[in-house]
């Protein structure tokens, strides 16, 4: 009998102990994921902060020609050429200009532009490599596989070996990935114009889901009879939160672009999409740290004789403010982080330029993510990651400033 | 108090003015295409609509400096001149009109001023309206889904039969485009598509509902207070990563792994595989399962968990036979939660799991979901009467019924809960 009843205990005390490894175990592997996602990110994204390049010297002191008649490209090609590339045919010499960064001619003329007294002299200039030469001094290329299916062929692999020797290539931080806009070129493709982008979307959003969904708040909760449309305003923002982000974008199309006519890809737009995906967690968080405002206070503020509306915007709203904050950041930071709306209303365009208003065309930073992880170039999976490094840490910054926001201001009741 | 005087007087006629302001904006693209037809040479108009309406587009954007197309040759110097200054006085005249009403209204609320009117109580009166229509922005939101949705639906099933887009098991919209085509309709057979969908929800739900569950059932009820402050919000993270970033890992890694496992082992795996999106999307959605579970298990009344514990349960069979059933309601909320929100998610699936309409139950061939057809029907060019363009809206409406229905069930469902326990 005793026996039986120690072997049931045993067993008992074994489920137990099985039951809480389930427990342990599973949020180990969510934590893990976690880790593995964000540590995959960063080793994969390592190559896209530097570039590989030379420098190479630019002959302007023969020449005499005034700023605005130098043709940069050609200036570029002749003086690539003076290095040593034993070509005697066209195709060859074309190939060997393929070596560098097509992006080299616009950075020339910027530094010409900015410093116009280099006309007239000599001076070296560091030009950047191709994305397939940079990723051959980055990982090396695999031998095994026969020329045709190479990236880069037997001739550009001894010139790249020759430059390495002659002690030429140098790495460099690649200032590229934070200075510039999209590009076709990986070398030259940077993550500016995105996030530009992002922030203008970001700041339309905030004008306008913020006053909305705080004053919207402030009725439901203090002036608002309670009655079946009350009722309904209710269900309906806990239903809007739940609704999935695409279907804001069908609306975004439907309704401010093909029915209100307004501009496709542009910041405008998918500021008004996401400000109407914001306004309901902006408004239940409202509501919930007005509720968590003591009645006392309100009720002290009603016997000396303020008006509902006073006691509302001089006493419950300057307590409820941290909470509301809080609550908005951290729906804006959702917003910033979506892209799915942002896709259906053209903001998948590809954009060279740095927007600079809110009618430009733009894409945002997750946007940007998703054009560059269908890029084929090899190349753009660095940038991709980098990018998603540069995502998520603007989403930490965001997201800190809402702790701390709550750890120094909030209110203990 | 002097202010409320102030501020009676500035809405009164000020609100009044932005109302006005709201539709002239809304109107005024009407009327400067109007405006624009107008001014066409006739010998244009002959050309026919098309040529009509790029000429109009094109006079609209430019409409602040038609000097500047003149060499389009769509009008004549004169003509151009004429639009301008027609523009240029319908757009001054508005605004003057506003500004008279505006002076006007502020006129007459400020005769209303004297020394017996109760200005806080008229303003406060405007106020409390102001905020109940911004709170009814919300409700107008949903109605515009609901519109939009159901006209452009409407206008899909115009072309294509209600049964062969809920019963069809062919989807290839693309060869609609192609004129005079062989099936140059296109085939709009929905079935593939929301099998595609619950397939990966399936895979997720499988993912996330076990590993949700245990790790609330261990922060509610095993870990210490300081543990359970300390990694709650790290597991919430979780949920604040941008799915985004989740697709391309599941492209670019998990997608890959899967492929050269599935290989090692002998089985035919593709690369964007419905397995590799829907594990992803479970580790994305394990903090959703997790957070109300744990605030619902943490709700259960102290006195159910000590009378268990007090007949000699194990904690283990306490939380199994007691607080679980308990809180069943709840997390079955939580779960419903979480469903809705895998059915939504899209871009975790648009990166990893593929475009090709493959009726499989196989998690490791490549299909497609609800999401992934509105996105890749939408993004790019689109005419918009193609039933390839519209179909993206029936679907999109499906999507917020499921999901509609979903999210009512959980909220019935944790608020019968929460009344059972207050």
């Amino acid at each position: 009998m005793s026996k039986n009843i120690n072997s049931m205990m045993l067993k008992r005390q074994s489920a137990e102990k099985r039951f809480r490894f389930y427990g342990q175990a599973s949020l180990a592997i969510a934590l893990i994921m976690l880790v593995v996602i964000i540590s995959s990110m960063t080793y994969r994204s390592i190559p896209a902060f530097t570039n590989y390049g030379l420098n190479l010297s630019i002959n302007l002191s023969k020449e005499n020609i005034a700023q605005d008649n130098i043709n940069y490209r050609r200036l570029i090609r002749d003086n690539i050429s003076l290095l040593d590339s034993g070509c005697d045919d066209r195709k060859c010499r074309k190939e060997f200009l393929r070596l560098f960064s097509s992006g080299a001619a616009y950075e020339l003329r910027d530094t010409i532009e900015n410093d116009p007294s280099l006309i007239g002299k000599d001076f070296s200039k560091f030009i950047l490599f191709s994305d397939d030469a940079d990723l051959f001094y980055k990982f090396g290329i695999d031998n095994s596989l026969p020329e045709s299916e190479r990236r880069l062929n037997d001739r550009e692999i001894t010139w790249l070996n020759g430059f390495k020797e002659l002690g030429l290539v140098e790495k460099r931080f690649s200032t590229n990935l934070f200075t510039n806009g999209d590009s076709r070129e990986p070398e030259i493709a940077g993550v500016l114009g995105a996030v530009i982008g992002s922030l203008l979307t970001i700041l339309i959003t905030l004008i306008i889901s913020f006053p909305i969904g705080v004053l919207s708040a402030i009725y439901l909760e203090s002036f608002a009879p309670k009655n079946k449309l009350t009722d309904f305003i209710e269900v309906n923002i806990n239903n809007l939160a739940a609704v999935p982000s695409i279907v804001f974008g069908l609306l975004g199309l439907a309704l401010f672009i093909n029915f209100f006519g307004m501009p496709r890809s542009a910041p405008l737009v998918g500021g008004c999409v996401l400000s109407l995906m914001t306004l309901p967690v902006i408004i239940i968080a409202t509501r919930a740290s007005l509720q968590s405002v003591p009645p006392s206070i309100r009720e002290a503020a009603l016997a000396v004789g303020a008006s509902e509306m006073q006691v509302v915007f001089q006493h419950l709203l300057p307590a409820a403010l941290p909470g509301i904050l809080t609550g908005t950041i951290i729906g804006l930071a959702r917003a910033f982080g979506e892209s799915a709306p942002l896709l259906l209303i053209g903001m998948v365009a590809f954009v060279v330029d740095i927007p600079g208003s809110f009618t430009d065309p733009a894409t945002a930073l997750p946007v940007q993510v998703y054009l560059w992880a269908d890029s084929p170039e090899r190349a753009f999976v660095a940038k991709t990651s980098a990018a998603t490094l540069v995502l998520i840490f603007l989403l930490i910054i965001i997201n800190l400033a809402a702790v701390i926001l709550r750890k120094k201001y909030q209110l203990k009741w | 108090m002097p202010n409320y005087h102030g501020l009676f007087v500035i809405l009164s006629s000020l609100l009044p003015c932005i109302i006005f302001l709201i539709v002239f904006i809304s109107i005024d693209g009407f009327i400067k295409g109007v405006v624009i037809q107008n001014h066409l040479p006739n010998s244009l108009i002959l050309l026919g609509q098309e040529e009509v309406d790029f000429s109009v587009s094109i006079l609209r954007n430019n409409i602040h400096n038609l000097q500047s197309i003149l060499s389009l040759e769509i009008l004549s110097t004169d003509s151009a001149n004429s639009l301008y200054n027609y523009y240029f006085f319908y757009r001054a005249g508005f605004l003057t009109l506003i500004i008279c009403i505006t002076t006007f209204l502020a006129y007459l609320a400020g005769k209303k001023l004297n020394v017996r009117f109760d200005a806080r109580r008229n303003v406060e009166k405007i106020l409390k309206f102001i905020f109940f229509v911004f709170s009814i922005v919300a409700v107008l939101t949903t109605f515009g889904i609901i519109l939009s949705l159901i006209f452009e639906t409407v206008r899909f099933f115009s072309q294509v039969s209600f049964s062969e887009f809920l019963f069809g098991i062919h989807w290839s919209p693309q060869t609609a485009i192609r004129e005079g085509q062989v099936g140059s309709s296109g085939s709009f057979g929905a079935i593939p598509i929301f099998t595609g969908t619950l397939l990966i929800t399936a895979i997720s739900m499988l993912i996330a509902v076990p590993l949700g569950l245990y790790s609330a059932i261990y922060l509610s009820q095993y870990a210490r207070p300081k543990v359970r402050n300390y990694f709650k919000p790290i597991l919430e993270i979780l949920a604040g990563i941008p799915t985004v970033v989740y697709g391309f890992f599941a492209a670019l890694s998990v997608g890959p792994f899967i492929r050269s496992t599935g290989e090692s082992l002998g089985l035919t795996v593709s690369t964007e595989s419905a397995l590799a999106a829907g594990l992803v999307m479970g580790i994305m959605i394990i903090p959703y399962v997790s957070s109300l579970s744990d605030d619902v298990m943490t709700a259960v009344p102290e006195s159910l968990r000590d009378g268990s514990l007090a007949l000699g349960a194990t904690k283990s069979e306490t939380i199994r036979k007691v607080i679980f059933p308990a809180a069943l309601p709840g997390i079955v909320g939580a779960i419903l939660l979480a469903i809705s929100r895998a059915i939504g998610e899209t871009m975790i699936v648009v990166m990893a799991a593929g475009l090709a309409a493959n009726l499989t139950a196989n998690p490791l061939s490549a299909v497609t979901t609800v999401t992934v057809q509105i996105v890749t029907l939408l993004v790019g060019d689109q005419e918009f009467d193609s039933p390839k363009t519209l179909a993206a809206f029936a679907l999109g409406l499906v999507l917020f019924f499921i999901t509609l229905v979903l999210n009512i069930l959980a909220m019935v469902t944790v608020r019968k809960y929460r009344e059972r326990y207050e």
